[in-house]
């Protein structure tokens, strides 16, 4: 298994956490990465509103780096990067102007793109290639008693739903419950986190914010777990402007990669986990718990 | 537990809740009572407009809207909204270019998708509110200070230079752009970054960086490729 | 060009259609064109030739210019073929020296260049002119008509058919697929808008079915083979075994209160699992056949094998000396012949699943339309008391409509009747429970009498009305008062902007689909389905009961949602519409068959070949012979004969080279 790795540019920035937890435990089950050369900026949901045709043709030099590098699979973690690389693939294919506009671009720096990479997130990757058999088989400790509530956010399913199910995806819960994990009913996990609303409309960003945290909060989670740098960022660093608005609703918020990472016994300094503004601590429960059920239970069978 | 939601968004051009030319009745104390009128003329509307956005890779669809508003049902945003989603859509089709472009609606859309998969005539919403984005910038009639058109543009002309986005940076430079103001109020945040080690200055920037501005002028300009 | 013999005299006629076909065609051009070919007699062009006059025009024609062959270029034989022969037949002339053009659907609704139009009209024309000449007087074949009829499905669709029928002294046999019959209509409380009672207006009708003496009715039986043709279908129906001798039972339900299971366990389909019945039951009371049955699903005979004894078997005890239980019961198959086959179905409510937004299976106070016609039925399992599955009393609820309607990820299209049934059961809820009660729509579509007038009734009665589909059904709460509850997302469209309203239950009312089998059902009995599923019928205004197939006929909720009116009409259509031929005796068919010529070399290689099996092999004669109320016109065994010894009716060689001819020549 090896895929061509598309960072990102919050992976090197904000959501540098992701990436210092992506790559061991990626290492750990074997999946081989190449981090994709020279990537750029994947022309994002900003460049989106300025020109659609521009945003696609940044996405599509990264398509066709890929294609060139021999790894045609491109592992996109961002939600962002992956919507972004994934509609434009849709774009070359559906429409011949935008498939001219594309071929045009890269031919001016000598690039062709042919229109066959697929571009996967790496929940798919995890639950589909690498498989929940041989995920459960590197726990070395359990996440047994974490209440998780997993969040996946808008772009993972949202327009296309390329490996789950839109309005309830399960491939995270499943993927945590492999992990020991008590996966809380969270109704709110396809909402939206406010994207970049939270630092240019404050009033609505963080009450989105607030909205996820507090249900998290109402449904006895110990953390959100999430698969976006930018969903983690806006759930985990604007708690304070939450409290100055709506009260404490304190909730910490990690990759889905960090709690692996945990599981199979990963040091957590490696793990990035230091990088949240609400730290997350997490010990598993002492082992009594289980002993002494097993002991009522055979003293209940005498 | 929660507040009601306020009126004010902070922005500079019309007010949430205040249509652009609908009468404010009341206001709590009920002191300012002004009337304008509502009725719009044929001459209102910017004929083709309509049809100019249908025509467009992603927006044909809106040809078949029936108004039943899902979108705005499922719209994380539209509690904040002047004109909602569905009547956005309502406006673009009947050619009522102006209104629709200086709503807030358009740039209160976070991309989030959820009307373009919930729309049970398969409009993609999400993509004709880029592209009602893209015309408001093209016209430059989006309100002067308001902050998602200078980010966007500030993304632009950083990824365009670097190849890729260095975000303390960019949120700096939007911060000077639109509301300095702001960036002091977010002290806290900016501590709590740089006490994570996630607050980094140092530019990020891709080795071929001529190709982006080289890729990006040959959408501009087909014939000198 | 083919020249046509010397004593060929043809009239040709070209219609305008009003503007359907003169718009794009120069009619008057092409009758000049015609009128010089040789053979042709004259040639007109006439505003309407399907009128009575345009039909007299070809009566006089032929008397006044001794013509022998008849051609008019309009529309689709589908149409008036059988019109135009039957005119030329009251000319005097065999209908078969007759042939007709299409030069609408084929030429004038399909084309936008008036000029090509009419060279394509006079290419046709000129096609059709060199074929007639080729023409043969036919003799036309009758068939008689089998005067039994089938109908399939027992909702209320078969059972009036069946009843108006039996009642016109015609002997029918009513297949059922569900133990009873009674359809979806048994398991509605009240019809709108009269709000009569559905069960006072239906069980009559069913017991009536069940006494007919010309009805045999067969419950819990499906049909699995059709063969044969018009008047003479022979069909196959299997019977699902009851474990219950029909004549035997009395339908006295002891052994019901007898069965060791004292308390009612099993999940109950005619209560869509809102209630609980025993192993062996009755599917509800005024069932009919008033014959219960046994579930070898859940019945302990049966779960530890009928000869161990482990059951104690109280229910036959119970029986006693009526002796109606036989464990040892079969699947069985009955083969019927019949002259005509009613088609009704049915439809399957959409499956609220597809649209997990709306909480159906999440939330236990989320409800399905027929669930709740059950909840605030009188004898459903609460005896009409509306309490929701957590036990609690409804004090708001919301009805969504248009659930798997009007939506191009689910169905398309309008389920005609949610509209109307929503607003029943707003009205039969507040009745109920007194609760608030918002209903949530895209449009309200009242068509029918009395049906506006029972909006504006539910209006008055203080039911909510907002229109806006609604985004999604959660239990997230925003505010205090939505703590507990479901929320109602949605955008109010009338007055503009998003709401939030919490509520105790939600009801979705569900669209109207094909049935899951539809597809089967279609092969089964050779008919074409329209794509969304439902069958179709053989014209949408004209033969809106008639399939493609002569002598089988649709009513009711399988060719398209409809409501109860609606299908009654139609199931009375469809009755209508098999007396016809059955009154009528014969079936006057197409003499388009094929016929073995003496030059038959008894290569046998056509037998495997026909369709229906209409080819046989004569030992006598060492010859293939047709049997020609078998053969259909299909042309395979036409086409295979390696020496050519095989002709057909109406299609000889002759007449489809020519035609071809004719059209290429210029």
């Amino acid at each position: 298994m090896k895929y061509s790795y598309f960072p990102g540019c919050s992976l090197k920035g904000l959501g540098r956490a992701y990436e210092e937890s992506l790559l061991p435990v990626m290492k750990h089950l074997g999946v081989e990465l190449q981090e994709l050369d020279d990537w750029n900026c994947c022309g994002a949901t900003a460049y989106m509103a300025v020109d659609e045709a521009k945003a696609c043709v940044l996405a599509a030099r990264n398509l066709a780096l890929a294609e060139r590098s021999g790894n045609p699979q491109i592992m996109a973690p961002c939600a962002a990067c992956y919507l972004v690389l994934n509609k434009t693939k849709h774009y070359f294919h559906d429409y011949p102007a935008m498939k001219a506009t594309i071929d045009r671009a890269l031919a001016a720096v000598g690039l062709t793109y042919a229109g066959d990479t697929p571009v996967r997130h790496p929940l798919d990757i995890l639950l589909n290639d690498v498989g929940i058999e041989a995920i459960k088989q590197k726990v070395v400790r359990p996440l047994q008693g974490l209440k998780v509530a997993s969040y996946y956010g808008c772009q993972i399913v949202r327009p296309y739903a390329t490996f789950d199910d839109q309005n309830n995806p399960t491939s995270m819960d499943r993927l945590l419950e492999a992990l020991g994990a008590t996966v809380v009913r969270y109704p709110l996990k396809t909402k939206c986190c406010g994207g970049s609303l939270t630092g240019t409309v404050p009033e609505a960003g963080i009450r989105m914010v607030y909205i996820l945290l507090n249900e998290a909060r109402k449904r006895g989670a110990d953390c959100l777990a999430t698969v976006c740098p930018l969903c983690q960022f806006n759930l985990d660093a604007y708690h304070a402007q939450v409290r100055a608005e709506y009260g404490d609703v304190i909730v910490p918020t990690v990759y889905f990669t960090q709690l692996m990472g945990l599981a199979f016994g990963l040091p957590a300094k490696q793990l990035g986990l230091h990088r949240a503004a609400v730290p997350f601590r997490w010990r598993p429960a002492p082992p009594e718990a289980p002993q002494v059920a097993a002991v009522a239970a055979a003293l209940g069978s005498i | 537990m929660t507040k009601p939601p306020a009126a004010s968004l902070g922005l500079v051009a019309h007010k949430a809740g205040s249509k652009p030319g609908r009468p404010t009745v009341g206001g709590r104390n009920g002191s300012d009572f002004k009337i304008a009128r509502t009725i719009k003329y044929e001459s209102d509307r910017v004929v083709s407009f309509g049809r100019d956005v249908m025509s467009v890779p992603g927006c044909e669809q809106l040809e078949s809207c029936i108004q039943r508003g899902t979108c705005s049902g499922v719209c994380p945003l539209s509690i904040y909204m002047d004109y909602t989603p569905r009547q956005v859509m309502a406006l673009t089709r009947a050619d009522f270019k102006n209104e629709v472009l200086r709503s807030h609606t358009i740039w209160l859309c976070a991309s989030c998708y959820a009307c373009t998969v919930e729309c049970p005539q398969q409009i993609r919403i999400t993509d004709i509110m880029y592209e009602l984005k893209q015309r408001a910038i093209l016209e430059r009639i989006y309100p002067r200070h308001f902050p998602i058109p200078v980010l966007a543009r500030e993304f632009n002309a950083m990824v365009r230079k670097h190849g890729r986005i260095t975000e303390m940076v960019l949120v700096i430079r939007l911060f000077l752009k639109t509301d300095w103001l702001a960036a002091l109020g977010n002290w806290r945040l900016g501590l709590d970054l740089m006490r994570t080690g996630r607050f980094s200055l140092i530019t990020e920037r891709i080795k071929n960086h001529g190709d982006i501005a080289r890729m990006l002028d040959a959408v501009d300009h087909p014939k000198e490729s | 060009m083919v020249s046509p013999k010397q004593d060929i005299r043809i009239g040709f006629y070209v219609c305008h259609c009003g503007h359907n076909i003169a718009s794009m065609v120069d009619c008057p051009a092409v009758a000049e064109y015609v009128g010089q070919l040789p053979g042709v007699v004259l040639s007109r062009d006439y505003k309407y030739m399907c009128s009575d006059p345009g039909q007299e025009l070809i009566q006089k024609d032929i008397a006044e210019f001794d013509l022998n062959r008849v051609v008019v270029a309009s529309c689709s034989p589908l149409l008036h073929e059988h019109t135009f022969r039957n005119a030329v037949a009251a000319g005097g002339l065999n209908p078969f020296l007759f042939h007709m053009v299409n030069i609408r659907e084929h030429d004038s609704w399909v084309h936008t260049d008036r000029q090509e139009a009419t060279a394509k009209a006079k290419g046709l024309a000129r096609a059709a002119i060199v074929r007639v000449a080729h023409a043969k007087s036919l003799p036309v074949k009758k068939v008689p008509i089998h005067p039994d009829v089938l109908v399939v499905g027992g909702g209320i669709a078969g059972i009036h058919a069946a009843l108006t029928l039996a009642n016109a002294g015609k002997k029918v046999f009513l297949v059922e697929r569900e133990p009873s019959i009674g359809g979806h209509m048994a398991r509605f409380d009240k019809t709108f808008p009269t709000l009569d009672c559905a069960a006072c207006i239906l069980t009559p009708k069913m017991s009536e079915v069940g006494a007919h003496p010309n009805i045999t009715l067969w419950s819990y039986s499906d049909v699995v083979k059709m063969d044969g043709y018009v008047g003479n279908y022979t069909v196959t129906v299997r019977r699902q075994p009851r474990y219950i001798n029909e004549e035997l039972c009395t339908g006295c339900q002891e052994c019901i209160g007898n069965c060791i299971y004292k308390e009612p366990k099993f999940p109950d389909e005619f209560n869509e699992g809102l209630g609980k019945r025993k192993p062996v039951y009755i599917s509800f009371p005024q069932a009919t056949p008033q014959v219960v049955l046994i579930d070898p699903e859940v019945c302990l005979n049966f779960r530890h094998g009928v000869l161990t004894d482990k059951c104690k078997k109280t229910c036959v005890e119970a029986c006693g000396d009526r002796k109606a239980i036989d464990f040892t019961q079969k699947v069985e198959t009955r083969e019927i012949k019949v002259g005509t086959i009613i088609v009704a179905t049915g439809f399957k409510p959409f499956d609220v699943k597809r649209i997990p937004q709306y909480g159906y299976g999440s939330y236990p106070n989320v409800y399905t339309a027929l669930e709740v016609e059950r909840l605030v039925n009188a004898s459903g399992p609460t005896s009409g008391d509306v309490i929701l599955r957590d036990g609690r009393h409804p004090q708001a609820i919301a009805i969504i409509h248009c659930v798997g309607s009007r939506d191009k990820k689910t169905n398309r299209w309008c389920s005609r009747v949610c509209c109307m049934y929503s607003m029943k059961l707003a009205h039969l809820l507040k009745e109920h429970t007194g609760a608030e009660i918002y209903n949530f729509y895209i449009d309200i579509r009242a068509p029918g009498k009395g049906y506006e007038e029972f909006y504006d009734k539910l209006n008055e009665e203080g039911v909510h009305f907002i229109r806006g589909r609604v985004g999604e059904v959660t239990d997230w709460a925003m505010t205090p008062e939505e703590e507990g509850k479901l929320v109602i997302r949605v955008e109010d469209t009338l007055a503009g902007f998003v709401r939030r309203i919490p509520v105790d239950m939600v009801v979705l009312a569900t669209g109207l689909e094909p049935q899951a089998d539809s597809q089967d059902v279609r092969r089964l009995f050779n008919m074409s389905c329209g794509t969304e599923g439902f069958f179709l019928e053989r014209h949408p205004k004209l033969a809106p009961v008639n399939t493609f197939t002569d002598g089988i006929f649709i009513a009711g909720c399988c060719q398209g949602p409809r409501d109860i009116p609606d299908t009654v009409a139609q199931a009375g259509a469809a009755a209508a519409e098999a007396m016809v031929l059955i009154d009528k005796g014969y079936i006057e068919q197409e003499p388009n068959t094929a016929y073995i010529q003496p030059d038959c070399s008894g290569c046998k290689s056509c037998i495997p070949l026909c369709p229906y099996t209409a080819i046989a092999f004569d030992a006598t004669t060492q010859k293939a012979v047709i049997n020609e109320a078998l053969c259909k016109g299909c042309g395979t065994c036409v086409a295979a004969c390696p020496s050519g010894s095989i002709g057909q009716n109406l299609f000889e060689d002759d007449e489809i080279f020519s035609e071809i001819d004719g059209l290429l020549t210029n």
